[in-house]
């Protein structure tokens, strides 16, 4: 039953990551002068779990960066040190630092390992600036490692370094295993021998004994053997050296106790770990130090729930345990190790009333809050990979198909003798539906996911280019399709970058021109009919229109005084196409505005600019709500039919010959309040055969695109539907003037319009004369 | 075919030596060719094909696979054989390549033969409606002979514009 560690870095990486970014989020929000200490123990508890898990995966590079930041969170919740600006910076970078090297386990990026350093210097030295270190009460301040444990660091007054455990030092543990498997040995050798030295050695009675050697902690080697087998029926000891007399025998029982993981703790039982006391007489002489590490474990070996209920009362009875501990020194070991589990009973029968154990039951609680977030967030959701989503949403597409054509078939039938099975089939229409909307919104994440990064972007950002910005977002609560969510961070992160170092100016600039001091910069999401309208909105300088033509001009475009507004703010979507007068390494070159352009429309979006010199400038970005369904209108040609997106039509009309313009001839006008628009023959666009020649015979649709309007003829409009969407590429190839294909109700294809595609390639054939 | 011929063919497979393969045969017109099995997916008949704008001629449309959208390709246009009729009789052989469906219509479906390697005789320089590189070899059973056509090769070329590779090139 080897379980591969492996398997479960990925939920490791996942959730680290959530926590960074919850981290991040509520240092960005706290207040300076007065910290909410619910903030600062929520941002403790983050830096905590990474800490554990990091450790537990053997990251150690994360753990100990983690380390130092729990240290200076640590005092600085306690109020021993007074929040500062620089404390902020510091665990921002900190942050920082922990992504990257969490990337770096994760993707094998590179770490820049000086500024790791560079971040662990500074968190030391804020650390110890802090003046006044208060050496905290001995009891009273529980080390809050749980698997890491470097136990000396455990500030237990009481005792004197616990010998056993020297800090970084090496030790020699050795351990008995159970009998185990063959295969379970070598995966359990091959797995400690991660942390150190092991050398295995058959014992007497059939059982191995592991003798490994490591600078790790024995909560590390439990860590490590839970994998592969019931901690409980380890036994390991410590062969440490190190141990020099009995008068240190308190300590390392009073260590033990918060090296220990109650985690695994919960699992045991103490009966089985008792009995094993005489194995571990047989495979090891040190027998004082491994006895204190057996009472330790013993602690904890309370099995069930009345301990969880009890928020892991075993630890209440510190009192009687030392007590059974100086009994053991004195005394033979079975005895001890049997009042050591009569007094573990005892507390779990009754509660624990003594002041200490009362303080010593604060470390426990606060351990279970540090898990709580995790098991609080596993139960209100589960992890689920997006492809079984999207296979979920497929089979559901199918569905919907399927239960179209059922529709179809059941509507000819007739009503009055069929009335049953067709009250039967509407109502599977209705279920198809709810059923469909649910598996969407599955897919569906609010904003939050994106706009969430960019609070601390713009801080940086206008700190470093010295401006003053407000970030507000609004609608972060808006769903949006995981897909889209994704793919749409980079467009925006170039708008959002684009905003603060272009439109919002400095703070004399803003001064001078009678604006508050401090840009604003707004980011909002909203739905507006079948899309989400995102929008990226700040009062700054505005886009210059006189600026803007000249240096397209100046590139070579071809521009015109009379082009209207927004075919000038348009331009700056041409590739390489930057007004800023100076490049920064923010923004400027004038790559990335082309490229937002192209990332939206490949979504389906289209962008829209709006601004007014002074005053600021709107960046609107419109997309649909989910990649896979798509509000259609089917239009009929000859014997096909093709959908055209919703969303881009403008409206349907049967012309008059009065309103359709020829020029030269040739290209066809219709005339529609006051605009000539260009008059696009599908037939002629896709070579299909249909006997309704002249616009006046068919319909003509006003479609809309990246701010162009054509007017596309067809023969008849059949009707306004969700269609599924299907890639021709999957078996195909990609079509000009197609976006897609969708299945129709009647088990037959139809071909998906790509709109913009097919308003210039009408243009070209227009130019062509194709259509005469 | 009758089930003569199938049982011939079936001791020609035994007695051979060497390696032997499964092929399926089908016809254009005169000419009988064989295709690799293990690349069939299904033969279904003619469905109304949805028409797609601007492709070759042999490109018949999309049709729906049970919620797929496969391309059909008329062999017979292609390779310029046979009679271009599309009826209840005209077959559509469904290739699974590598991931990728596609159909493919053809005069008629005629049997599965197996053949080993020295039934298999190399295809001589000579001038053809496709290239010859796709062609593996000639097999000849009962004195008729069968094309052994790559199907994988050929349909995946540019030739037949089936992939978007075909379009950049």
């Amino acid at each position: 039953m080897t379980i591969d560690m492996s398997q479960f870095y990925e939920v490791f990486f996942d959730e680290s990551e959530e926590l960074l970014a919850e981290a991040e989020r509520l240092l960005l929000g706290i207040n300076i002068e007065n910290p909410d200490s619910e903030d600062l123990n929520a941002i403790f508890r983050a830096a905590h779990s990474i800490k554990g898990g990091a450790a537990t995966f053997g990251f150690m590079d994360m753990t100990e960066i983690t380390h130092v930041l729990e240290n200076l969170l640590d005092k600085i919740r306690k109020n021993e040190m007074a929040l500062t600006a620089e404390h902020v910076d510091a665990f921002l970078a900190a942050k920082d630092v922990l992504k990257m090297e969490l990337d770096g386990h994760r993707l094998a990026t590179a770490v820049d390992l000086e500024q790791v350093a560079d971040v662990k210097m500074t968190l030391k030295s804020l650390s110890e600036a802090g003046g006044v270190e208060i050496k905290p009460a001995p009891v009273a301040t529980p080390e809050p490692e749980v698997v890491v444990a470097p136990v000396v660091e455990a500030p237990v007054a009481a005792a004197p370094e616990p010998a056993a455990q020297v800090e970084g030092g090496i030790q020699i543990f050795n351990i008995a295993l159970p009998e185990i498997t063959e295969k379970d040995l070598a995966n359990l050798q091959e797995e400690l021998g991660l942390l150190g030295e092991v050398a295995s050695s058959k014992q007497e009675n059939g059982r191995y004994v592991f003798t490994l050697t490591t600078d790790s902690s024995q909560s590390d080697i439990i860590s490590i053997c839970s994998f592969i087998l019931d901690p409980n029926d380890l036994v390991i000891t410590l062969n440490a050296p190190a141990v020099t007399s009995a008068t240190a025998s308190a300590a390392p029982v009073a260590t033990a106790v918060p090296a220990a993981d109650p985690g695994y703790g919960l699992f045991s039982e103490e009966v089985k770990s008792t009995p094993t006391a005489p194995v571990v007489e047989e495979s090891n002489s040190d027998s004082k130090v491994k006895i204190h590490e057996e009472v330790g474990y013993g602690l904890f070996t309370k099995p069930g729930e009345e301990a969880v209920e009890e928020g892991y009362g075993f630890f209440a009875p510190f009192a009687p345990h030392k007590d059974a501990v100086k009994t053991e020194l004195i005394g033979d070991d079975t005895p001890v190790t049997a009042e050591a589990k009569a007094a573990t009973a005892e507390v779990a029968a009754s509660k624990p009333v003594t002041p200490a154990a009362a303080t010593e039951n604060k470390t426990p609680a606060r351990r279970e809050t540090d898990k709580a977030p995790a098991a609080s967030a596993e139960t209100s959701s589960i992890r689920v990979g997006v492809e079984k989503v999207d296979q979920l949403i497929n089979l559901v597409g199918e569905l919907v198909i399927t239960q179209a054509m059922i529709e179809q078939r059941v509507s000819k039938l007739d009503p009055i003798n069929n009335e049953n099975l067709i009250n039967s089939v509407s109502q599977l229409t209705r279920n198809t539906r709810d059923l469909q909307e649910s598996v969407m919104s599955i897919r569906m994440m609010p904003m939050d996911f994106v706009f969430s990064r960019f609070p601390r972007m713009v801080r940086d950002l206008a700190a470093k280019l010295g401006k003053k910005v407000e970030f507000v977002t609004v609608g972060a609560t808006t769903e949006l399709d995981k897909g889209l969510i994704e793919r749409i961070v980079d467009p925006l992160t170039h708008l959002v970058r684009n905003s603060v170092d272009h439109g919002v100016e400095s703070p004399e600039k803003r001064k001078a021109t009678g604006k508050p001091e401090t840009g604003k910069l707004t980011l909002s999401a909203a739905h507006k009919g079948g899309s989400i309208v995102i929008e990226v909105t700040d009062d700054g300088a505005g886009l210059n229109r006189d600026k803007l033509l000249a240096k397209a001009s100046a590139n070579g475009l071809q521009v015109s005084e009379s082009m209207s507004d927004t075919e000038v703010f348009n331009l700056i979507f041409a590739p390489g196409f930057s007004t800023a007068e100076v490049v920064t390494d923010v923004s400027g070159r004038g790559v990335g505005m082309d490229v937002v352009k192209r990332n939206i429309t490949s979504m389906g979006g289209t962008v829209e600019i709006r601004s007014a010199l002074g005053y600021g400038t709107t960046i609107s970005i419109a997309l649909p709500l989910t990649l896979a369904i798509l509000d259609g209108m089917s239009v009929s040609l000859g014997e096909s039919l093709y959908v055209i997106p919703l969303n881009l039509i403008v409206e349907t009309m049967q012309p008059k010959m009065e309103d359709i313009k020829t020029v030269t001839n040739e290209g066809l006008m219709i005339h529609v309040r006051g605009e000539y628009l260009p008059i696009i023959p599908l037939y002629a666009l896709f070579k299909q055969e249909t006997e309704i020649m002249h616009p006046t015979e068919g319909v003509l649709i006003i479609i809309e695109a990246e701010g162009k309007k054509a007017a596309l003829f067809v023969d008849a409009l059949v009707g306004q539907q969700q269609v599924v969407i299907k890639s021709l590429e999957t078996n195909f190839k990609k079509i000009q003037g197609v976006s897609g294909a969708t299945i129709m109700g009647d088990g037959s294809v139809a071909l998906i319009l790509d709109v913009p595609t097919v308003i210039k390639m009408g243009q070209c054939n227009l130019k062509e004369g194709v259509y005469s | 075919m009758s089930a003569t011929t199938d049982t011939n063919l079936e001791t020609n497979g035994a007695e051979g030596t060497g390696h032997s393969q499964e092929y399926l045969t089908f016809v254009l017109a005169d000419e009988s060719y064989g295709i690799d099995i293990l690349k069939v997916q299904e033969i279904r008949g003619y469905d109304a094909v949805t028409k797609i704008a601007n492709t070759p001629e042999f490109i018949k449309g999309v049709v729906n696979l049970r919620g797929l959208i496969v391309p059909i390709v008329d062999l017979r246009i292609k390779f310029g054989l046979g009679n271009v009729v599309y009826d209840d009789f005209t077959v559509v052989i469904i290739l699974n390549l590598n991931g990728r469906v596609v159909g493919i219509v053809v005069d008629g479906v005629s049997d599965v033969m197996n053949l080993n390697g020295n039934q298999v005789r190399t295809v001589p320089d000579i001038v053809s409606s496709i290239d010859t590189k796709y062609i593996t070899g000639l097999a000849t059973v009962e004195d008729k002979m069968f094309i052994l056509v790559d199907i994988e090769q050929l349909m995946t070329s540019d030739e037949m514009a089936l992939m978007d590779s075909a379009v950049v090139h």
